[in-house]
């Protein structure tokens, strides 16, 4: 009963990646884009913590930790890109 | 009735997170601005990854696994408002203001420091 909770959860917040999608398709400037990407990598992350519970696999809490690094280093790139650095 | 308990408390904690990523996702989606996006982006999106690994830990067969989901929240709580205000300060010395605001101490402070 529980995991079907926690698939509800993770369907959820599936979508409001999805919507986050469309915002980084329209987003007006480049500065809304990098917002919303750092949003989906946030989402991305609850996700695979969700889809861990479901699954009972503990590897997608590793591949978390590792996106997690990457996701922070690669915002960082990106707002010194909108700052006009790189 | 201990199991009980955890998986309750799991279960609130993580509709707690899907709730909170929910309310960011809409106020990123209708916002005006990007400040105010951000705002709301990092803030509340924080919150809900932040439910979500307590509430995975609450429910974890394991100490290890809890405590990789903690080393998860807090790296989470660590790097997020890094990244979100290295964001905004990028914004702004690429020139955009903020809209419906009428003060602005940083650009004043900014100035301030300019002439020193």
């Amino acid at each position: 009963m529980t995991d079907s909770i926690f698939a509800w959860a993770a369907i959820i917040t599936g979508l409001c990646a999805l919507l986050m999608m469309g915002r980084l398709v329209a987003g007006p400037t480049i500065p809304d884009r990098v917002v919303a990407l750092d949003s989906i990598n946030t989402l991305v992350i609850a996700l695979m913590i969700m889809l861990a519970v479901v699954y009972d696999s503990v590897v997608m809490v590793d591949v978390a930790i590792v996106y997690a690094a990457l996701s922070f280093v690669g915002t960082m790139f990106l707002a010194r890109h909108v700052e006009g650095g790189v | 009735m201990s199991t009980l308990l955890r998986e309750s408390a799991a279960f609130v904690l993580m509709a707690g997170g899907a709730f909170f990523s929910l309310a960011s996702v809409i106020g990123i989606i209708r916002f005006p601005d990007i400040y105010t996006r951000i705002h709301a982006g990092t803030k509340a999106l924080t919150g809900g990854a932040t439910l979500v690994l307590l509430g995975a830990a609450l429910y974890a067969p394991s100490w290890q696994i809890s405590a990789k989901l903690f080393l998860i929240a807090a790296f989470l709580m660590a790097t997020n408002p890094i990244a979100s205000h290295a964001i905004s300060r990028a914004c702004y010395r690429h020139g955009m203001k903020p809209v419906l605001a009428f003060i602005d101490e940083y650009g004043n402070s900014e100035e301030k420091r300019d002439r020193t």
